[in-house]
Order: C-alpha cells, then sequence, then structure tokens
C-alpha cells in the first residue's frame, strides 16, 4: 500500500481529539446570538482522515508588502492611521509544541476609537480615513508572525442592556490541515472589560481564557516607536505514528 | 505529583463575530482595496478535470431564519480524490475556497469540481465530499460538517455509517436539482438539524 501521508510532517498520525472543555460553550444565554445558532445535537465524534489532516497552502506570491502592516495598508504607505502603535507577535505552534511554518494568519480589529470599517457598524466613533482594520501574514519557519498596527478601542455592542467589547484583535489561523482550522481573539492584559464580557466568559475555563489575553512585551517595544504584545497560539497537533499500524488481531 | 506533560492546550476559539468579513472576505465589504490578491475566491481554475458543478443552500438558525452574515470554508480533492499537495493531484484544482451568504437573501453559491473518493488509512475509501467550516456571529467554536452527493454511492461511507438515525444522514446529502447543479441547506438547531462533526 502506498503511504498517503509520505512526507507531509513527522507527525502523521490522526489530528488529536479536540478538548472541547477548553473551548467556549456554544450555547451561551449570556451571549444571546448563539441561543439560536448552536446545535441541539451531540457532535458526530470520528478520527481524522485525509480530508481534514490536508489543507490548503499558500506562497509568498499572493502577499503585498503592507499586507502585515495596519497602520499602512490601507492606502498602500500614504499616511498612518491614528492610534497608539502596537505590534502583535508571537508563534504559532501544535499541541506537540511544534512551529507551524508557512501558515496564513489573519486578523482584523476596529480602530482606534472602537470603530470597524463595515456598513453594519453605526457606531458614534468616527472611521479613520487611514485605516482599513485587517491585516495578513504567513509564519515564519519557525512559527513567528508580526503585525504592526493600532490598539483597537473598546466598543459597545447589543446584547444585554450596556455590554462593551474589551479591546480585541479577531485571529484566523490555518495550520497544515483543515482539521486545525481555528478563529479566536487576542485580549489585551489589564483590561478590566475582560471579566464583564459575555463572549470571553463564553470560555468557561479560566486558565483557557487567561491564554487569550497578550501580556505587554516590553522586551520586545522598539524605544519612542511601539509597544509589543506577544500571542502566542496553540493548534491541534497530531499524533505520532509509530504504533498507528495495529497488530494483526491485537 | 507525578512527571508534568509536555504537550500543550489548543487555544480556545471564539466567535468570528459580525465583522468576519472585514478580515477573511474583505472586499465583500467594500474594502477590496487592501489586498492586491484576495484569497480563496475559487476552489478551482480554468482546466480543472472532472464535472463543474455548482451547489447553492442557506444556512438556517433555530427560529428558521437564514443567516445573513455567515462565512464557509470548503476544502475537497480533486476529481480523482487526490488533495491539493499530494502527487499526482490536478495542479488546477487548489481545494479550498470562501464564500458568504448573501447580505440579502441569505443564500450562498460554491462553485467547484465534483470530488472523487478518498482513500482511508485503514483500506476502503469514503464517498466523494466536501467537507465544510462555518463561522459566524454567535457561533462560538466553527462548525465542521461535509457536503455528500445524492447521486453518489454513498453506502460504504465509514462516517455517514456512523449515523443512527436515518433520516440524519439526509442532512448531509446535497440533492441534484439539475445538470451540474445541487441544493444544500445548513440547519444550525431544531428541526432537521445537520450533522455537525468533531473531527
Ligand atoms: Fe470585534
Amino acid at each position: 500500500m502506498t503511504d498517503l501521508y509520505a512526507g507531509m510532517r513527522a507527525d502523521k498520525g490522526p489530528l488529536i481529539p479536540r478538548n472541547r472543555e477548553i473551548h467556549p460553550d456554544p450555547y451561551d444565554p449570556g451571549y444571546k446570538t448563539s441561543v439560536a445558532r448552536s446545535p441541539n445535537l451531540p457532535l458526530l465524534a470520528m478520527e481524522s482522515g485525509q480530508s481534514e489532516e490536508t489543507g490548503p497552502t499558500f506562497g509568498h506570491s499572493k502577499f503585498g508588502q503592507y499586507d502585515n502592516n495596519l497602520i499602512l495598508n490601507w492606502n498602500r504607505g500614504a499616511a498612518p492611521a491614528v492610534g497608539e502603535r502596537i505590534m502583535m507577535h508571537g508563534r504559532v505552534v501544535d499541541e506537540n509544541n511544534r512551529a507551524v511554518p508557512n501558515t496564513l494568519v489573519e486578523i482584523w480589529q476596529a480602530n482606534a476609537g472602537g470603530r470597524y470599517r463595515h456598513k453594519k457598524d453605526g457606531y458614534l466613533a468616527p472611521l479613520d480615513p487611514n485605516f482599513g482594520g485587517c491585516g495578513r501574514t504567513l509564519t515564519d519557519e519557525n512559527g513567528y508572525y508580526q503585525f504592526l498596527t493600532i490598539r483597537p478601542g473598546a466598543y459597545p455592542w447589543p446584547n444585554r442592556g450596556n455590554d462593551w467589547r474589551p479591546m480585541h484583535i479577531h485571529v484566523s489561523v490555518f495550520g497544515h490541515s483543515f482539521g486545525q482550522r481555528l478563529i479566536t481573539q487576542m485580549y489585551f492584559e489589564g483590561d478590566p472589560l475582560i471579566n464583564l464580557c459575555p463572549i470571553a466568559a463564553t470560555v468557561k475555563d479560566r486558565a483557557s481564557l487567561d491564554r487569550l489575553v497578550a501580556p505587554l512585551d516590553m522586551a520586545h517595544s522598539r524605544p519612542l516607536d511601539f509597544l509589543a504584545y506577544k500571542f502566542d497560539i496553540v493548534l491541534r497537533g497530531r499524533r505520532q505514528t509509530m504504533f498507528e499500524n495495529r497488530i494483526e488481531g491485537m | 505529583m507525578v512527571q508534568k506533560l509536555e504537550t500543550l492546550i489548543e487555544s480556545a476559539s471564539q466567535t468570528a463575530g459580525p465583522y468576519v468579513h472585514i478580515g477573511l472576505m474583505p472586499s465583500y465589504t467594500g474594502n477590496g482595496q487592501i489586498y492586491d490578491h484576495e484569497l480563496g475566491h475559487s476552489p478551482i481554475e480554468d482546466g480543472a478535470k472532472g464535472e463543474i458543478i455548482e451547489i447553492t443552500g442557506e444556512v438556517f438558525d433555530g427560529t428558521g431564519w437564514a443567516l445573513r452574515d455567515a462565512l464557509i470554508e470548503s476544502w475537497q480533492p480533486d476529481a480523482a480524490g487526490n488533495f491539493p499537495g499530494n502527487e499526482g493531484a490536478d495542479p488546477a484544482v487548489s481545494g479550498w475556497c470562501r464564500f458568504a451568504a448573501d447580505a440579502d437573501s441569505g443564500e450562498f453559491t460554491l462553485r467547484t469540481v465534483k470530488p472523487g473518493k478518498v482513500a482511508l488509512r485503514g483500506g476502503g475509501f469514503s464517498a466523494p465530499h466536501i467537507s465544510l467550516w462555518i463561522v459566524a456571529r454567535g457561533i462560538n467554536i466553527g462548525l465542521q460538517t461535509r457536503i455528500y452527493f445524492e447521486d453518489e454511492d454513498n453506502s460504504g461511507d465509514p462516517l455517514l455509517s456512523r449515523i443512527e438515525q436515518a433520516p440524519r444522514v439526509q442532512t448531509l446529502i446535497a440533492k441534484k436539482v439539475a445538470d451540474g447543479k445541487y441544493r444544500y441547506n445548513i440547519r444550525l438547531q431544531g428541526e432537521g438539524e445537520t450533522v455537525f462533526l468533531d473531527i
């Protein structure tokens, strides 16, 4: 039999099943929109196969020089966005603590006043003519990525009577296989709104929520230019294959 | 005390929120100027081998309302069942697509090549299918499911055979409505709820 998984990576076994306990509850009355958008019936659990263990790859040729610089990418360097200049950076690794190189990381966020460039966002805070609000990059060979951006503002949203989102950056990551696909949010160390937010509170495991909070990283800040926040991302890993082929009769 | 495990814990998911299109499909929100090449427009290029098909559908919530803000990604092999990147795979099939529910009607369309059956690790095959990943405001962790086809032989598929209630199998099967055209609706909750996967 030919090895379908040859040359893909060191860990060629099935994906490690998701521990749903560390993820948010799909149904959470505190986050009202989830009430009618969450399945009632249990998920069907299966061991992964090729459909989940393979995934899209992206070449550097599709990326532009400003793609990971949200301060400049909206108008291609003509004028910078308003706000507190920050670098968001970190590594993408898997559960086996292996770097995930060459994987697509995409982010989107509100501007410094807490307003998104979206026709459905009618918040009082004005748009910044020099800020679009999204960026993307590929991790390097060590799984490292970085974005230059501005710190997004907190913003109110219609949920309960007076709910506000803490400052956050939305993050989308691919990994090397479709089963690793993840969207999450990065929060900022010390933001008192984190503990009041019904969306953050969908994550019931406190340690798991804490891992979404980026610490201020003075060592990687650039004097007279930007502060740094470190945000590492862990994706699902795969089992190693040594014992994957069961011995006959066992 | 015991020894410490060296494995890490996956980062927790958070909802993609109402503005997910800003980040993943900027042109959908009128912000297309930001990138020269937006990713995921189509899973195929001209010249892809096999039957070109179009799948349309809607994503319904528990009240029967079609989501206007759902974003879906699809992943599939080529017509021979080879995934992109594998030896011999059709170079005109990238296999991956991003598409959104229409902001007015809620309808989505995926135009692609019909996938082939896929070899399984332990031998055998799964029936031709397209993997989906659905995110939106109110969905706290992306929902995984699959599109199978009513005009294919689905009898030996290991995933479909795991579904206990036979009528629920139908939630994963696209209905042929014309030559090359299929209908596939997704129901997030309630009557006719789609089988979602933990895979
Ligand atoms: Fe947001």
